[in-house]
């Protein structure tokens, strides 16, 4: 069904005019203030954080409530995929350069994922990154035939998806009935619980990214096999 | 020291990843979550009826550098309901869905929108807000689509898109409130927001975005098939809680960030598309052919109750006609929530019992659920607004500002709306009761439709009775 | 405010504003699920190169990590959105092919 022409002249119209508003709208707020909005505040008290980047400081800490969320959203979309039905047939087995050239490929990826992991305490990289990494590792598993993009198997793949979540909310409850208060981590330890965190967040994400691009609910064993 | 507040996030989200992980234990775990999670949200609006509002600030960072949590009494008034309906949502839903293959995807899922809705009436930071949207956009529509049916699907694929383009455009909103405020704290950028350009630009896509997800007329397209299609327990929790959810933060917003500048002819362009959704919207219930249609028509006609009152309470003469009229805002709010979750679960078990829902076709099958039955009465009669219902307060409220400040338009509109729901509600009752012989039990299945009947006196009794503390509640 | 952090910042957040509006335009005068869903990305490109943009504070400085933040944050709730979106729109596909 194609939409009727006097849309498609007054849609682009009305989107200049709004575009012009909303640079004007911009303009005038980025001109207006004068302050360092967060920048200051959240530079200063980096190195109370626990981690010497300041964005991981940010997703990890300051706004690590944001963070547990977003991991939250990460595995709905994961369930949400599930409940549709079955993961779609495997691709057919690889030819011999595919097969030798995953040989290679997909160790790299995961070792540039564990690097990008370490590297976020103190440089541009952490978990989602590291976790794209271990994603694409799978998604190049799958390409190349393997059935489950090298997963295991469903109940598996539930206690990894869910565990980025699970840890990071457990550790603000446990830190509150320890007296600390949800998601306020001590000073000493930070820097551990931080790194916990990630690393199970990691895991979680790679493992989401992999399931959701198989598409569907893992497949039993028997059902494999036949 | 122990938070109340992210207690009330934390044990849905408990709930949802213990039943990812132990998925056979899904039913049991599911009343057990639900029963903490009820009684953690029903401890902070007990505990801010006591005290006045909480706030937390989460981490430990003072705001705006954490994100912060705060109950008022408009939060703690919704968050009690919410999680009533959601408590007589699972109860029900641990018998609609006991025998289904859905129930293994249905627990996670419903938990992680529970914690959406207990995270987004929390929530005071603008970015926080965004994610809580999300967080409740795709559960809602994983949820919806569980019916499997193709018409199911592409109706919540819709939903999907549409509420994605919705949260995008209201995420522009807070980057410019950002660019020009330098925080997310919904409260620190009320205090320094000033009428702008920027200003202006924010509150246009963040209240737009918004407006797209709450339904209101005219972009209420999506939410009919999307509702109807959706498992009756889902339905439920969708047409009186998620779209309460949008709606509520628009009013939200509209007071609490945008006071400053906020005109009175902005807020008459939000009325008079909430004036046309009440017209349309019932209209349209008076002539769906299926039951469910028909509720959520009615969803769209009550949404558009709830965004008439903006205009009102931006022409109210003083302090107090302000107050009454918010009263009357949520006692509207709560007894649609309760009513409908009710009238949905109740349709739920019509259509389990005789096959389908086509009105026309009802006939006895009705009343052989006498329980049910009653619960859709009892429910109706809510949404109409008959007294002792909270509609009929918050109507009567409505038509006596409506008056006072002159926008007379408001009261034929009202009554036209009123006239058109006693007109369905009539309708699906009138195809109810034929001359079947009346079953000597009243309930068949104690859990499900004890559910559907218990909501159903709370919106036409309990809403009503409880006007005086909710008002307390609201500071009035 | 040093003019070159202002010119830089609105020259990158009007590009960012002009993505966003054509992703909403192809949203609205498109049909079609993959057409939409790419549009939509292109929505959300747009808004998080908005928010990059007004997180640089010149080149001396280190940029402000709040944004930066966000960002991330938001990308992966539109990766999720978006998978979620595909499996829909496989499913449908799926059930065309078998009716």
């Amino acid at each position: 069904m194609r939409p009727p022409s006097l849309l498609c002249l007054l849609v682009p119209l009305l989107l200049l005019a709004l575009g012009l508003s909303l640079g004007w709208a911009l303009g005038d707020g980025l001109k207006g203030y004068s302050g360092e909005r967060l920048a200051e505040v959240a530079l200063e008290l980096v190195p109370e954080s626990g981690a010497t980047h300041p964005v991981t400081s940010v997703l990890l800490n300051f706004r690590g409530y944001d963070t547990l969320l977003e991991l939250a959203v990460l595995l709905t979309a994961l369930l949400g995929i599930w409940s549709l039905g079955p993961a779609a047939p495997p691709y057919p087995p690889p030819g011999l350069v595919l097969a030798s050239l995953v040989g290679w490929v997909v160790p790299l990826l995961i070792i540039t994922g564990g690097y990008l992991l370490w590297v976020g305490a103190y440089a541009p990289g952490g978990a989602f990154q590291a976790g794209a990494m271990l994603g694409a590792a799978g998604v190049t598993l799958t390409l190349a035939g393997h059935p489950t993009g090298g997963l295991p198997a469903e109940p598996w793949q539930r206690l990894l998806a869910a565990l980025g979540t699970l840890v990071f909310l457990l550790m603000g409850l446990g830190l509150m009935a320890l007296g600390s208060g949800f998601l306020i981590y001590p000073k000493g330890i930070a820097k551990w619980l931080i790194l916990i965190i990630e690393a199970t967040a990691t895991l979680s994400i790679g493992v989401t990214l992999i399931a959701a691009f198989l598409g569907g609910r893992p497949m039993s064993l028997r059902n494999r096999s036949r | 020291m122990l938070d109340p507040l992210a207690l009330a996030v934390a044990w849905p989200l408990l709930g949802a990843l213990s039943i990812t992980l132990l998925p056979r234990w899904a039913a049991h775990l599911g009343i057990l979550a639900a029963v903490g999670a009820t009684l953690s949200a029903l401890g902070v609006a007990f505990a801010v009826m006591d005290s006045g509002s909480l706030t937390s600030e989460l981490g430990g960072w003072k705001i705006p550098l954490g994100i912060g949590l705060r109950a008022d009494g408009l939060a703690a008034a919704f968050l009690a309901m919410v999680n009533l309906v959601a408590l007589g949502v699972s109860i029900h839903a641990s018998v609609y869905f006991a025998d289904s293959k859905a129930r293994h995807h249905f627990w996670p899922l419903w938990f992680l929108l529970w914690t959406a809705l207990n995270a987004l009436w929390l929530a005071r930071d603008l970015f926080n807000l965004y994610v809580t949207l999300e967080l409740m956009g795709l559960s809602a529509a994983a949820l919806g689509a569980l019916s499997g049916t193709r018409e199911s699907i592409s109706a919540n694929l819709r939903y999907l898109l549409l509420g994605l383009a919705g949260s995008m455009t209201y995420l522009l909103g807070v980057a410019l409130l950002y660019v020009a405020y330098g925080s997310l704290d919904l409260v620190q950028v009320a205090r320094s927001l000033a009428p702008g350009p920027s200003s202006a630009a924010a509150c246009a896509l963040m209240i737009g975005g918004l407006s797209l997800k709450a339904a209101l007329f005219p972009l209420h397209f999506w939410l009919p098939p999307a509702h109807a299609s959706a498992p009756a327990p889902v339905s439920a929790a969708l047409s009186a809680l998620v779209v309460k959810a949008a709606i509520y933060l628009v009013l939200r917003l509209w007071l609490d960030l945008f006071a400053g500048i906020a005109n009175a002819s902005a807020a008459m362009l939000l009325g008079l598309l909430g004036g046309s959704a009440v017209l349309w919207g019932s209209w349209q219930a008076l002539r769906a052919e299926r039951l469910k249609l028909l509720a959520a028509y009615s969803t769209v006609a009550q949404i558009g109750y709830l965004a008439m009152f903006l205009p009102l309470i931006a022409a109210a003469a003083d302090e107090r006609g302000r107050a009454s009229l918010l009263v009357a805002w949520v006692l509207l709010a709560l007894t649609h929530g309760l009513a409908k979750a009710s009238f949905f679960l109740a349709t739920g078990l019509v259509q389990k019992t005789t096959g389908h829902d086509r009105i026309a076709e009802l006939g006895g099958a009705a009343q052989s659920l006498p329980a049910a039955t009653f619960a859709l009465g009892l429910a109706g009669a809510a949404l109409i607004g008959l007294p002792p219902s909270g509609t009929f307060f918050a109507k009567w409220i409505l038509i006596q500002a409506a008056i006072a400040s002159g926008q007379w338009w408001w009261v034929p509109v009202i009554m036209l709306g009123t006239l058109l729901a006693l007109g369905y509600v009539f309708r699906l009752l009138a195809r109810a009761f034929t001359r079947e012989p009346t079953p000597p039990h009243f309930v068949t299945s104690a859990r499900a439709e004890l559910s559907a009947l218990l909501l159903a006196v709370l919106a036409m009794l309990g809403v009503g009775l409880a006007a005086r503390p909710i008002a307390n509640l609201l500071g009035v | 405010m040093n003019p070159e952090i202002l010119i830089t910042q609105m020259l990158y957040g009007c590009i960012g504003l002009a993505l966003f509006l054509l992703g909403i335009g192809s949203f609205i005068l498109h049909e079609g699920l993959w057409r939409r869903l790419i549009a939509l990305n292109v929505v959300g490109s747009g808004v998080f190169h908005v928010l990059v943009a007004v997180a640089y504070r010149g080149l001396e400085q280190t940029p402000d990590p709040i944004p930066h933040a966000l960002v991330l944050t938001g990308i992966v709730v539109a990766v999720s959105a978006t998978a979620l979106a595909l499996a829909f729109g496989r499913h449908l596909e799926d059930q065309n092919d078998h009716a």
